[in-house]
C-alpha cells in the first residue's frame, strides 16, 4: 500500500514535470517567440546569438547552466546590468519553452 | 547579318538605328532580305544597345546623393540613390549585419560596414562590389574612420579593443588593447574620429574614455581618463569635434571630456537625471552616435524613461525634458537643426515622433510600422529615410510635411547611411 502511494507520487511528480517541460506555446506564438529571440535579444546576444553587450546564447554556452536560472533570468532580469526583465511580455511557460529553444539551437 | 548579331558598340548603334531607317530606294542592291527584316534588325540593334548600358559593370555618376541600407538578417546591403530614391545595387555575404554601422571614404565611393562578427567590409558604391573584406575580432561593433581618411578604427567586445586599419588595403596597422589597470579586458563601445588624427571610445566593462592619437601610426599615443562613471554604453562627440560624451547605463548622468582641453579630465554632466525614479526595463540600448546638437541644445535619450534631455551645450547644464511616446533610442536632428526625430525601444518600436526644437514641444507622431529601427536624414533634410524592419520597408517621408513620398523594399532593414556623412567628424 505505501509503495504503491510512493509509486503514485513519483508518476504524478513525473507526469507534472513531463506537462511543464512539453507545454509548449502553439505554432504561432513560437514563431513570434522565435522572432523577438533573433531581433530583439538579438540587439544584445547578436541576432546569430554569439554575444554582444550580452553574453552569447550558443548552445555550448548553456550546458553548464541550470534551466530554472535561466528562465528567472529571462523574466526578471540582472539587477546591474543591461538584461531586462520580460515578465510582462513572456508568460513561465514561453521563457521555458525559449530557453529550450537556444538550448537545442533552434533558429540558428 | 552576321556581324549584326555580333556584340556592337553604341556608336555602330547609332549608325545602324539611322541606316535601318533610311528610305531603301536610295540604296542600290539592297538584299532582300534586309527589306523584309529591317524592323526587326532595328529593334535588335535598339535593345541590345540599351541591354549593354544597363549591364555596364560600373555606373559613371557623382556618389553624393549615395548611401546604403543594411539587410540585417540577410547580411546584405542595398546601395541607394537619395535623389531618385531607387536602388541600385545589391551586395551580399557580409557576415552578421546585426547591428552594423558604415563610415564613408573621403571621396565617397567606398564604404567601410562593420559587422557584429567583427568583419570589416570595404564596398565600391559605383561598382556595387565588395572590394575586400576581413575577419578582424570575433565580436565587434562600431568604427570610425581618421580625420585625413587614411585609417579605419574598428571596436571590438571579443576581444576587447580597437584595430586600426589602412582604408586603402585594409592591412591592419594598428593594435591598441582594451585592458584596465586591474588586466581585465573591456568591451569598447563609442568609437568616433576626432581632429587631430585621433580616435576616441569607451571601456564598457572598465569605465575609461581613452583618446588615441594616431598622427603617427606606428607609434599610437594613448591617454586614458578613469573612473568616468559605470557601464558606459555609448559616446558621441559634437559636430566641431570638441566634446565627447558618453552615455552611462549604470548611473544617471553623462561623463564629457572637452577634447580642447583634455588635461580637464572626464567630468560629469546632468547627475542624477532620473532623480533616483526607477528605471524601467531598458530593451533597447539608447544610440548616441546619431548625435542631436540643435542651436545651443543638445537632445538626448533619457535611459530608462520616456523622455528626451535637452541640455544646454555652453554649460552642459539641463534645460528641459520632453516626455515622449517611449524610450527613446535614436534622437537626431534634422541637419538644420530645426527638428528633431525620436525612435523608440521595443516593444513602442513602431512611433516615430518629431520634436520642434524652438517650442521644445513634439509636433508630430507617427506610425511607420513595427520596428522602426533607424532614421537618415539626406544631406540637406528635405527628407527623411526610416528602416521598418518588421514591414520589410525603407520610407522616406517629406520633413515638412511629414507626406510619405516614396517606399523602397529591404529585407529586415536597420541602419541608413548616406555619403554625405563622409564630411562630418564623428559619422
Amino acid at each position: 500500500m505505501r509503495q504503491s502511494h510512493y509509486k503514485l507520487f513519483v508518476f504524478s511528480m513525473l507526469a507534472s514535470m513531463a506537462a511543464t517541460a512539453f507545454a509548449a506555446p502553439d505554432a504561432a506564438r513560437q514563431a513570434e517567440l522565435l522572432y523577438l529571440l533573433k531581433h530583439d535579444c538579438g540587439s544584445c546576444h547578436g541576432m546569430t546569438r554569439q554575444g554582444g553587450l550580452g553574453p552569447p546564447l550558443l548552445p555550448e554556452n548553456l550546458q553548464e547552466r541550470p534551466t530554472s536560472l535561466m528562465v528567472y533570468t529571462v523574466l526578471e532580469g540582472r539587477p546591474g546590468t543591461p538584461m531586462p526583465p520580460w515578465r510582462g511580455e513572456l508568460t513561465e511557460q514561453e521563457a521555458n519553452w525559449l530557453v529550450e529553444a537556444m538550448r537545442r539551437g533552434e533558429g540558428l | 547579318m552576321i556581324w549584326l548579331l555580333a556584340p556592337v558598340k553604341s556608336v555602330r548603334n547609332h549608325f545602324l538605328l539611322l541606316s535601318t531607317m533610311l528610305p531603301l530606294r536610295f540604296i542600290e542592291k539592297v538584299p532582300d532580305t534586309f527589306r523584309c527584316y529591317r524592323w526587326i534588325i532595328l529593334l535588335f540593334v535598339f535593345f541590345s544597345g540599351s541591354y549593354q548600358t544597363a549591364s555596364a559593370q560600373c555606373l559613371t555618376r557623382g556618389t553624393g546623393d549615395m548611401g546604403l541600407i543594411i539587410e540585417r538578417a540577410t547580411g546584405s546591403v542595398q546601395i541607394v540613390d537619395t535623389t531618385a530614391k531607387t536602388s541600385l545595387f545589391r551586395i551580399g555575404e557580409l557576415g552578421d549585419l546585426s547591428h552594423a554601422s558604415a563610415v564613408f571614404s573621403r571621396d565617397e565611393r567606398y564604404a567601410y560596414i562593420f559587422g557584429r562578427d567583427g568583419g570589416l567590409s570595404k564596398i565600391d558604391l559605383l561598382c556595387g562590389r565588395l572590394v575586400k573584406r576581413v575577419v578582424q575580432a570575433g565580436n565587434s561593433i562600431g568604427g570610425a574612420i581618421s580625420q585625413d581618411g587614411t585609417l579605419v578604427a574598428v571596436s571590438n567586445y571579443t576581444p576587447g579593443g580597437v584595430k586600426v586599419f589602412a582604408a586603402d588595403s585594409l592591412a591592419l596597422v594598428a593594435d591598441l588593447p582594451a585592458v584596465a589597470d586591474d588586466g581585465k579586458p573591456s568591451k569598447v563601445v563609442g568609437l568616433v574620429d576626432a581632429p587631430g588624427q585621433q580616435f576616441v571610445y569607451t571601456l564598457y566593462d572598465a569605465g575609461e574614455i581613452r583618446i588615441a592619437d594616431m598622427s603617427d601610426p606606428d607609434k599610437p599615443d594613448v591617454q586614458t581618463f578613469h573612473n568616468i562613471g559605470r557601464l558606459p554604453y555609448d559616446a558621441l562627440i559634437t559636430p566641431d569635434g570638441r566634446f565627447y560624451i558618453a552615455g552611462l547605463f549604470g548611473e544617471d548622468g553623462l561623463a564629457l571630456v572637452d577634447l580642447w582641453k583634455p588635461q580637464g579630465g572626464a567630468q560629469r554632466i546632468l547627475d542624477h537625471y532620473g532623480n533616483g525614479r526607477e528605471k524601467l526595463p531598458v530593451y533597447k540600448m539608447p544610440h548616441l552616435e546619431g548625435w542631436a546638437i540643435a542651436g545651443h541644445y543638445a537632445f538626448l535619450p533619457a535611459v530608462g524613461q520616456h523622455e528626451v534631455l535637452v541640455v544646454d551645450s555652453q554649460t552642459w547644464k539641463e534645460v528641459g525634458r520632453i516626455a515622449v511616446h517611449g524610450q527613446p533610442v535614436f534622437v537626431v536632428a534634422r541637419p538644420d537643426g530645426r527638428q528633431v526625430w525620436v525612435n523608440f525601444a521595443h516593444p513602442l518600436n513602431d512611433t516615430v515622433q518629431v520634436i520642434d526644437t524652438q517650442s521644445l514641444k513634439v509636433i508630430h507622431s507617427m506610425r511607420p510600422g513595427k520596428g522602426v529601427l533607424h532614421m537618415e536624414f539626406t544631406p540637406r533634410g528635405e527628407n527623411v529615410w526610416l528602416s521598418v524592419r518588421d514591414a520589410d520597408q525603407v520610407q522616406v517621408y517629406d520633413t515638412e510635411n511629414f507626406e510619405r513620398v516614396a517606399q523602397l523594399q529591404a529585407e529586415k532593414p536597420s541602419g541608413i547611411f548616406f555619403t554625405a556623412r563622409a564630411h562630418r567628424t564623428g559619422l
